[in-house]
């Protein structure tokens, strides 16, 4: 229950939201919304000691049993590091944004968005079934689509909320398709028992495909080149939406994804090589663009995205250590993820402090671009020391944690590189790979702090004097600036109380031979990893300085590309395609949409006919009596004389006739009900017809080419005489029981001696409900059409 | 052109409270005798749809001040949530229940809940239909 209740109180409290709003107003209503992070932050922080223990808190109800979906919520240690930041940066986030988001704004669907945002990650992290997994996974697509798109009435958020909700939810959708692999193999889609058979599931056909699919899902969403691109477009949001969905919480779902399915697929050497080379590569290119910005939140968009190449990379090292070929101690090789999580952690700390410097940046001086910065130091001592802090921290210098996790990463790398028992070569490569990006890390640290507050001071082209933020502003940065110190001095608390758990889910069998929390140390020795940190900072440096020099490169291919072009050239071709598709058939004459109505009709049940040889009349039923034989000719006269008839009135007339004259066989076969209904719905329909006559066109004869008249009047005859055949062959096929002796009982079963209403209301009533609501559909369709349709004179809203 | 619709007026005046009456009829007879709330609405809306052709829409509104389409929404909104009742007593969803009680005045009466869902199918033909009807022929 515990469990459940911390997915759905951010859901509870957002449908709470509006009213609340209305009572409290603008002002307070961020205290609200702040509430809720906070007090789930608190409850998860109690429960760390039992996680710590290997306990694991789970609930589940009963969803769909008949699908094997269940509301299954499982905290164990793995998804408490990523609800720890989703609440506790969350509680952070909305502490800024009350002082950051201006009251004109749209506050209350601001925060009902975060909220559904925070409610639909924590799902994610909770989840132990698969498809609740999965719809809150997409959840978290749509509520950041919403975020990005806040400011809607901009282009560029309306095209960044496009392309983050398109690239993440292909990805999503390939993950779902990965799912239902696991499950077609494992037959559940609880996630703790499918990691449970991971000893079953080696070797199966589809367990590569899965992996892939599953990847793909991790890889947009955690912004893994080349589906980085949606990332840049998406700092659009605004800055506390950047800083919470972007850089500490939804872009890390895809790492949580990959560190759940470790246990399974880990050890596997494809897993190996994709997440390494995956990483890696965005690792270098997220760093190498990132140095070219000039926006600032851009810059912080592309360190991210180098960052998660990081984690990325550093979850393939450790996935090693499952490996049963790897030589040596496979505690070595886990230690890589150990220092994933820790990155990770780390990430969230100095990354959400820049995003909030860069936002107080923006919100005092009214931009962000740093060729019109400079000199702020002097203006904005305490939100530049922030900047020291964090950017310091992000270029892995002491004494932040950022050095911690760097030095961890460098000697990941080194030891990967040296005994990584699959074949390949390419791992060579990694820790020159890892320390090139970190000497771009450190050069684009360097430009933040540099272009930013030192240098020379630019007053001509900044519209406002600077002067510091307001203290409330800067309270949540300086609980970030103050973690990231702390961490410096204290890693080892972190270590076994939040990595230690996360690691014991990731490497079951492992943490339990071993211990897998190594003791990190701020100084340890002249090795390899701290030489590395001393070339990064000396290079660095020399790049910084040579900065302008150097900087034509990335006007040379292959450094001036980016994967923009390819998603925009597929985005118009896929409109072009559906243009020329739609134009094919939609040619505005309801003639021909019967046509291809009747085409589709004729050609599918007509041929399933054919080809099944199913076709049987029947013609022993029942004696045919002089009544039926009479209106039947009555039927026919109508039908036939409609085509020839000169005016509309008349055509709607003999139209009334075949609708009575249904009415009249439904008498004829005792069917009361059916009777009644159509012989209201013809009077219904004769009404619409009149008032409809004034619009329609001239009844005017046919015009249209003999080829036309001929196929026409094929498709029409067929059509008639498939409806005939199809109800002979009906009346004599007895294939499967009749089930209507169920619905004889009906007086006993729903009280009711009327079976046909017992059928609708009763038995059938999923149907008659879904009708109901697709007739309310149909009505509020035609209201619309006629109520919005532009007025005669005004624009032509279709383009035409 | 004026018509002169003297007698459709007055036989209306009175035709449509035998429709109204018919269509309540139909809608309450629907459990045990042909009837129900589809059709019951349905002629609760022609008797409505032969005002609004023989007086102008701004009469009947003045007699029938709804808003037709918030009839249609709360009666899929009804039929809707008439499930749910089930669906909290852990029944599968839309189980009807119906029992047998000894009311004053009526005697022994049976009472299902499947007349609410039903309720909810009868506004929303109502609605829908008025709706239709009218949204044409305001575009006129």
């Amino acid at each position: 229950m515990y469990a459940v209740f911390v997915i759905f109180l951010p859901f509870i409290m957002a449908a709470l939201l509006p009213p609340v709003h209305r009572l409290i107003g603008d002002r307070l209503i961020g205290w609200y919304v702040m509430a809720v992070p906070l007090i789930l932050f608190a409850a998860l922080v109690r429960l760390i000691p039992r996680i710590a223990d290997g306990e694991i808190v789970s609930a589940s109800y009963a969803w769909i049993p008949d699908a094997g979906i269940d509301l299954a919520v499982r905290i164990d240690g793995l998804g408490m590091i990523f609800a720890l930041l989703i609440t506790g940066v969350g509680t952070l986030v909305a502490l800024y944004s009350i002082y950051y988001l201006s009251p004109r704004e749209s506050l209350g669907h601001f925060y009902v968005y975060l909220l559904l945002f925070m409610g639909a990650m924590l799902g994610v992290v909770f989840s132990d079934n698969l498809m609740l997994l999965y719809t809150f996974w997409e959840l978290t697509s749509i509520s950041s689509f919403l975020l990005i798109a806040f400011w809607y009435h901009r282009k560029g958020s309306r095209y960044g909320a496009q392309k983050a909700m398109l690239i993440t939810v292909m990805g999503g959708v390939s993950m779902l398709a990965g799912f239902l692999m696991l499950y077609f193999m494992t037959g559940t889609f609880s996630i703790s028992e499918i990691i449970g058979m991971r000893e079953s599931l080696s070797g199966a056909p589809l367990l590569i495909p899965a992996m892939v699919l599953i990847l793909l899902g991790a890889f947009t969403k955690s912004v893994q080149f080349p589906f980085h691109i949606w990332l840049p477009d998406a700092m659009e949001a605004p800055t506390p939406v950047s800083a919470y969905l972007h850089s500490a919480t939804m872009v890390k779902a895809g790492i949580y994804l990959v560190a759940l399915f470790t246990p399974l697929f880990g050890g596997l050497e494809s897993w190996f090589w994709s997440l390494s080379i995956a990483g890696i590569v965005t690792l270098l290119w997220g760093a190498f663009n990132a140095m070219k910005q000039n926006d600032l939140k851009a810059l912080l968009a592309y360190s991210t995205i180098s960052q998660l190449g990081l984690i990325m990379s550093l979850l393939g090292f450790g996935s090693v250590a499952l490996s049963e070929s790897a030589a040596g101690d496979p505690t070595a090789y886990a230690a890589a993820g150990f220092a994933a999580f820790f990155y990770l952690l780390n990430h969230s700390t100095f990354k959400g402090l820049l995003f909030m410097v860069v936002g107080i940046v923006d919100h005092e001086i009214g931009t962000r671009d740093i060729r019109r910065l400079g000199g702020l130091m002097s203006f904005m001592p305490v939100t530049f020391t922030f900047a020291v802090i964090g950017s310091f921290s992000m270029a892995g210098l002491p004494p932040f944690n950022g050095f911690l996790s760097k030095e961890m990463f460098f000697g990941a790398a080194v030891d990967v590189a040296s005994g990584q028992p699959f074949a390949g070569g390419a791992e060579v490569l990694f820790p020159v790979v890892g320390w090139l990006a970190s000497v771009f890390t450190f050069v684009y640290c360097t430009i933040i702090v540099y272009r930013t507050f030192l240098g020379p001071s630019q007053p001509e082209k900044i519209d406002r004097v600077p002067h510091e933020a307001p203290k409330g502003m800067l309270v949540a940065p300086g609980i970030l600036a103050a973690l990231v110190i702390v961490i410096f001095f204290f890693p080892n608390v972190v270590g076994k109380y939040v990595i230690g758990p996360a690691m014991s889910v990731m490497f079951p069998e492992l943490s339990r031979q071993a211990d897998l929390v190594p003791k990190i140390e701020a100084w340890h020795g002249f090795n390899l990893p701290l030489l590395m940190t001393f070339g990064v900072i000396a290079l660095g440096l020399l790049l910084f300085i040579t900065f302008r020099h150097w900087k034509k490169v990335y006007r040379v291919a292959p450094f001036r590309w980016t994967m923009d072009s390819i998603y925009r050239s597929m985005l118009g071709a896929g409109e072009a395609g559906s243009t020329i598709l739609t134009d094919l058939y939609m040619t505005g004459r309801s003639r021909d949409y019967f046509a291809f109505i009747y085409l589709f009709f004729l050609v599918t049940v007509g041929g399933m006919l054919f080809l099944t040889g199913a076709f049987d009349p029947d013609f022993t039923r029942g004696p045919v009596g002089i009544f039926e034989i009479s209106f039947v000719i009555i039927m026919a006269f109508a039908a036939i004389a409609m085509l020839f008839v000169r005016s509309r009135i008349t055509a709607t007339l003999l139209n009334g006739v075949l609708g009575y004259s249904v009415a009249i066989f439904f008498v004829f076969f005792r069917a009361p009900d059916l009777a009644l209904t159509q012989t209201v719905i013809e009077t219904v329909t004769t009404v619409l017809f009149l008032l409809c006559f004034h619009f329609l066109p001239e009844w005017k004869p046919e015009d249209s080419p003999l080829r036309t008249k001929v196929v026409n009047g094929i498709i029409a005859v067929g059509a008639g005489t498939l409806v005939t055949a199809f109800g002979l062959t009906v009346q004599g096929y007895d294939v499967y029981e009749s089930i209507s002796g169920y619905f004889e009982d009906s007086y006993k079963l729903a009280g009711g001696s009327n079976i046909v209403n017992a059928i609708l209301g009763d038995f059938r009533a999923f149907d008659t409900m879904l009708e109901v609501v697709v007739l309310f559909i149909a009505g509020i369709g035609v209201y619309t059409l006629i109520a919005l349709k532009p007025k005669k004179g005004g624009d032509d809203v279709e383009g035409k | 052109m004026k018509e002169n619709d003297v007698i459709l007026r007055t036989v209306t005046r009175a035709v449509v409270f035998i429709i109204l009456t018919f269509g309540v009829e139909l809608f309450l007879s629907g459990h045990h005798n042909p009837g129900g709330g589809f059709v019951g609405g349905l002629v609760l809306s022609s008797a409505l749809v032969l005002l609004y052709v023989v007086f102008d829409i701004e009469t009947v509104h003045q007699g029938v001040p709804f808003d037709f389409r918030k009839i249609a929404a709360f009666g899929a909104v009804i039929s809707l949530l008439s499930g749910t009742g089930a669906a909290v007593l852990g029944k599968p969803f839309l189980t009807q229940g119906f029992g047998y009680f000894d009311l004053p005045i009526f005697g022994l009466t049976e009472l299902a809940t499947v007349t609410i869902f039903e309720a909810g199918v009868a506004l929303t033909v109502i609605g829908t239909v008025v709706t239709i009807i009218l949204s044409i022929s305001k575009d006129v």
